[in-house]
Formats: C-alpha cells, structure tokens, sequence
C-alpha cells in the first residue's frame, strides 16, 4: 500500500511561490486507481512525487509501511515503485532490447522480451533491435515505455496520460493493453488520465484539481459526478452552450 | 609474440587465432607473420617502411587483417601502406594499431594509408585504436588516410578509438569519381587529458557520387576533440556530414563543418550537436533501477555502439 501524508509542493516563481500540491492525503491500496482532473492540477507533479523525481516540501510518502520519503530515484525503483514517463525519452544507440533487458534488470531472452511487446500490441521481431530514437513514432514510444513497466513486474506501477500524444487508432489498441494489464499484472496500478474508457475500469478515482483532491471513491460514486460537473474552464463551457 | 602483444592484436582486429584470408602483423617496427591468398598478394615496400596489398580483379568475400602493435617504450614507427583493390571486387580489410606502454617514454605510430578503389569494387575498412600501460609514456597515434574511388566503387570506412591513445591527429582525404560512394562512421572516446583532432576532406569530383561522414564522440574529464569536416561539390552529388558528441566533465569539443558547392547540382548537409547526457534520460534508467553513474555508463556505450 502506498500512503501519501501532508504532502505539500510549491515552486517559486517571479520570486512569488506557487502551490503545486496543497496536503494531500491518500491511501493507495486498489488494484487499479485513476487520478483524473483539469491539466495543471497537479496530477503528473504528483506521479514524478512518488517516483521520487521531485522530492516534497513537507509531508511523507509511506510504502508498505516503511517512510520513503527521503529515498531517491533508484532506490525507490529498486523498493517496486515503476513509472511510465507521459513523454517517454529516446536515447541514441540503446535499443528496444537493451531498454526492456535493463528494465528487467537480468538478462532475459529474445523469446521473453517479445512477449512483453506483444503485450503491449507491437511485433516484436519489427522492433526489438530498433534503436529508441527519433525514428520511433509517439504511439510507437508509448507502447515501448508501457512494455518496460510489464517487465520490471514491481509492485507500484504509474502510468501519466498513457493516451497523451497518441492517435485515436492506437488509443482504442491501448484500452484493450490496460484490460488485458489489469488481469495480468500484480501488484497496484495508478494511471493518470483524463479518457473515460480507463476511468470506467478503475475500481477506485481520485480527482485533483488547483493541487487538492476534491473528490476520491470507487467508480461508481465519482463518475456520475464527474460526468455532470464543469472541472474545465468554466468560460469555455459558457461558450459551448 | 608475448601475451602484452597478443592482447593488443585482440583488441584491434579481433584476432584471437591466426586469421583466415590474407594477413600482415606488423610489431615493433618489425614484420610478425604474413600470409598471402591466391587472389590477394601483399609485399614489402623497398624504397620505404611499409607494405603493398594488392587485390586481384573480381575477388570476392575475402579479408585482409594488418594489425599493428607496439609494447616497446619510446618507439616511433611510420608507415605507409598501398591498397590497390581490382575491379569488381569485393573485400574486408581490417587495421588497427594497439600501443602498450608501460615506459617513460613516447610510443609513436604513424601510418599512411592510400586506397586505390578500382571500378565497381566494394571495400570495408575497420580501424581500430587502442593504448594501454601504465608508464608516464605518451601513446600517439597519427593516421592517414588517402582514399581514391573509381566509377561505381564503393568504400565504408569505420574508425574506432575508445582507450587509451593520449593523441591523436586523424587526416582523411577522399576523392570520388562518377558514381563513387563513401560512407564514414567514426567512433571516439577521450578522457584524462588526451586529445583527439580529424579532419576529413571529401571531394566529390563525379556525377553522382556520394559521401556520408558521420562521427558519434564522448568527450570525458579534461580531453579535448576537434572535428573537422569539409565536403566539396564538384559535380551533381550528394553530401552529408554529421557529428554528434556528448561532453562531460571538463571536457571540450568543436566541430566544424565546412560545405562547399561549385556545382548548381551539388546537394550538400551538414549537421552537428554538442551536448551533455540530457537529464531525463539519466532520471529515466534511474527509475529503472540504475544508479545515476550506471546510467550514464549505458547511454555512453549504447551512444558509442
């Protein structure tokens, strides 16, 4: 179980400190959780939080019962804690390969790699000595970054905006990776995602919005809510109607 | 040979054995072992140090290994060694210079080497630097390379220095005619406070030709690089030259391309980018359970397979 207490963040800036975070609090112990809410509202701050990439002004993040708070990157990594980059990075040189074999962290076979891109809906044997470069396109680095997670097999797994910058066609193949996910892989996993579809298969929602949770349940308690409120720009929706 | 020699032979061409095909081991100034085939004949100069490896016209899937080691301190050896590939043909020629210096002295190996590319053939050349020693010792390398291909040929040139040479001046001059292709990939690793400086030239003289000059570098701690990269257009041709170096440390890296087009169907490019390891590729093998120096470790070497 992953346990956010008083977590706080703000960032200076134009020497006025703007609040990323306002004390969070939250228990993460479903199989499937989804943090949705406007853009802006703290919600990737919050993911990069527990990857450990931003360090938090105040509070505690408790997993499994032990603070790891003060833990860095690596070191939380190495306690089960996956994340899934919403711009996954390409590097020069390394392939699909050497990424899903440093993902596992041993030395695993052609044979085991491919399952994993199978996973996620690509032919491995079109990829797997593909350098991660810029001749990979968005969805195709996406799947790829989704595929790293499915083989670090930890027991936290985040996933920011898995559908950002992907085209429809491939979004509707992710939707069936995360149901096919959400049976195979153990363990909690928390997406961030504004997209219905993984909504509706979340056995738990977290809306944050202006840094705050305003609201947390199971699926059926917050989605109807969120089906008729106006989280987005109020002015916008003026406008619409 | 001795086992400091055998090693170095290992680690410029890959040669654990006696190699198949023709063959010429250079040591200490000295001639080591030599084997010719029937289609590929290798003699010794007689007016200079060095060797003349001649292919015969439409040889095909052979391979030339001329290593060259050096484990005497305070040796300096120049060479100049002659391909001269028949028509048609299609061969693999590996050389490479391993420096072992344990003295206070400076080993020096300096190696002119001029290609005559025949119509239609086809040449990979693989070069490989290495030094190693522990003694105070200077390792130098300076090669030379002067390529000339006729109508049609073809030559890949892959030059690698990962370790251990603490200078380093790399002259590259080619000349292309009709239909000629040459592509170049240069690999090279500094650290300390070695340096590196190339500088290729490439002239396209004929209609058609083609050349690809692309370095990848890893400049560490105190080392310095300098690329230079000139490419003239004489004809209708295509040019592209790229350099793309990572810079850590204190180290320094210049690249300079330099185009020239005097033909009105000379297409010409050149690219090149210097630049640290970006941070979110570090982050990003971090949260895969890297440390931050294993990181770097592998975007180094995936950067410089």
């Amino acid at each position: 179980m992953l346990e956010l207490q008083n977590i706080s963040y703000q960032v200076n800036n134009d020497s006025k400190d703007k609040e990323i975070l306002k004390d969070i609090n939250l228990k993460i112990d479903e199989h499937l959780v989804v943090i949705t809410g406007p853009n802006g509202g703290g919600k990737s701050t919050l993911a990069k939080m527990i990857a450990g990439i931003i360090k938090p002004v105040s509070g505690k993040i408790i997993l499994d019962g032990e603070d790891i708070t003060e833990l860095s990157i690596t070191e939380r990594a190495n306690k089960g804690i996956s994340f899934a980059f919403q711009q996954p990075v390409r590097f020069k040189g390394l392939t699909v390969m050497d990424m899903i074999r440093l993902a596992a962290g041993k030395d695993i076979t052609i044979p085991e790699a491919c399952g994993y891109l199978s996973e996620v809906g690509l032919c491995a044997k079109d990829y797997i000595n593909r350098e991660i470069n810029a001749s990979l396109s968005g969805g195709e680095v996406k799947r790829i970054e989704i595929a790293m997670v499915l083989a670090r097999e930890t027991k936290f797994s985040i996933f920011d905006e898995p559908e950002a910058g992907i085209d429809l066609w491939s979004f509707q193949n992710l939707i069936q990776v995360f149901e096919k996910m959400y049976k195979k892989i153990k363990g909690s996993i928390l997406i961030i995602s504004h997209q219905e579809r993984i909504l509706n298969i979340a056995d738990k929602i977290i809306v944050l919005a202006d840094g705050q949770v305003i609201d947390e349940g199971s699926r059926e308690e917050v989605m109807p809510k969120l089906m008729k409120s106006n989280i987005a720009c109020p002015t916008l929706l003026d406008k619409m109607h | 040979m001795d086992t400091i020699e055998k090693n170095l032979i290992a680690q410029v061409a890959d040669i654990h054995k006696v190699p198949e095909g023709a063959y010429n081991i250079r040591s200490n100034g000295e001639l080591a072992g030599r084997s010719t085939t029937a289609n590929i004949d290798i003699v010794t100069k007689q007016d200079k140090s060095g060797i003349d490896i001649i292919v015969k016209p439409d040889t095909k899937n052979e391979s030339i290994h001329i290593p060259v080691v050096l484990s005497m301190s305070g040796l300096k050896d120049m060479v100049y060694n002659d391909f001269y590939i028949g028509e048609n043909s299609d061969v693999t020629i590996v050389a490479g210079c391993g420096i072992h210096n344990c003295g206070v002295d400076t080993s020096e190996h300096d190696g002119i080497h001029t290609f005559y590319i025949k119509k239609g053939a086809k040449v990979k050349y693989i070069e490989k630097h290495y030094g190693e020693g522990d003694g105070k010792g200077k390792r130098i390398l300076n090669p030379t390379t002067i390529i000339n291909i006729e109508e049609d040929g073809y030559m890949e040139m892959d030059s690698v220095q990962i370790k251990g040479v603490d200078s380093t001046k790399r002259d590259t001059k080619a000349y292309l005619s009709d239909g000629a292709t040459l592509v170049i990939h240069e690999k090279i690793m500094t650290h300390g406070s070695q340096t590196a400086e190339t500088n290729f030239e490439v002239d396209l003289d004929g209609k058609r030709s083609s050349a690809n000059v692309v370095s990848r570098s890893v400049a560490k701690e105190k080392s310095k690089q300098i690329f230079n990269s000139k490419i003239n257009g004489n004809n209708e041709c295509n040019g592209h030259t790229e350099c793309d170096a990572i810079i850590m440390d204190e180290a320094s890296v210049s690249a300079i391309p330099q185009l020239t087009a005097n033909d009105i169907d000379a297409a010409l490019i050149h690219e090149a980018a210097i630049g640290k390891i970006a941070g979110e590729q570090l982050i990003k093998l971090m949260t895969l359970g890297l440390t931050e120096a294993e990181a770097e470790e592998q975007i180094v070497n995936g950067f410089l397979k």
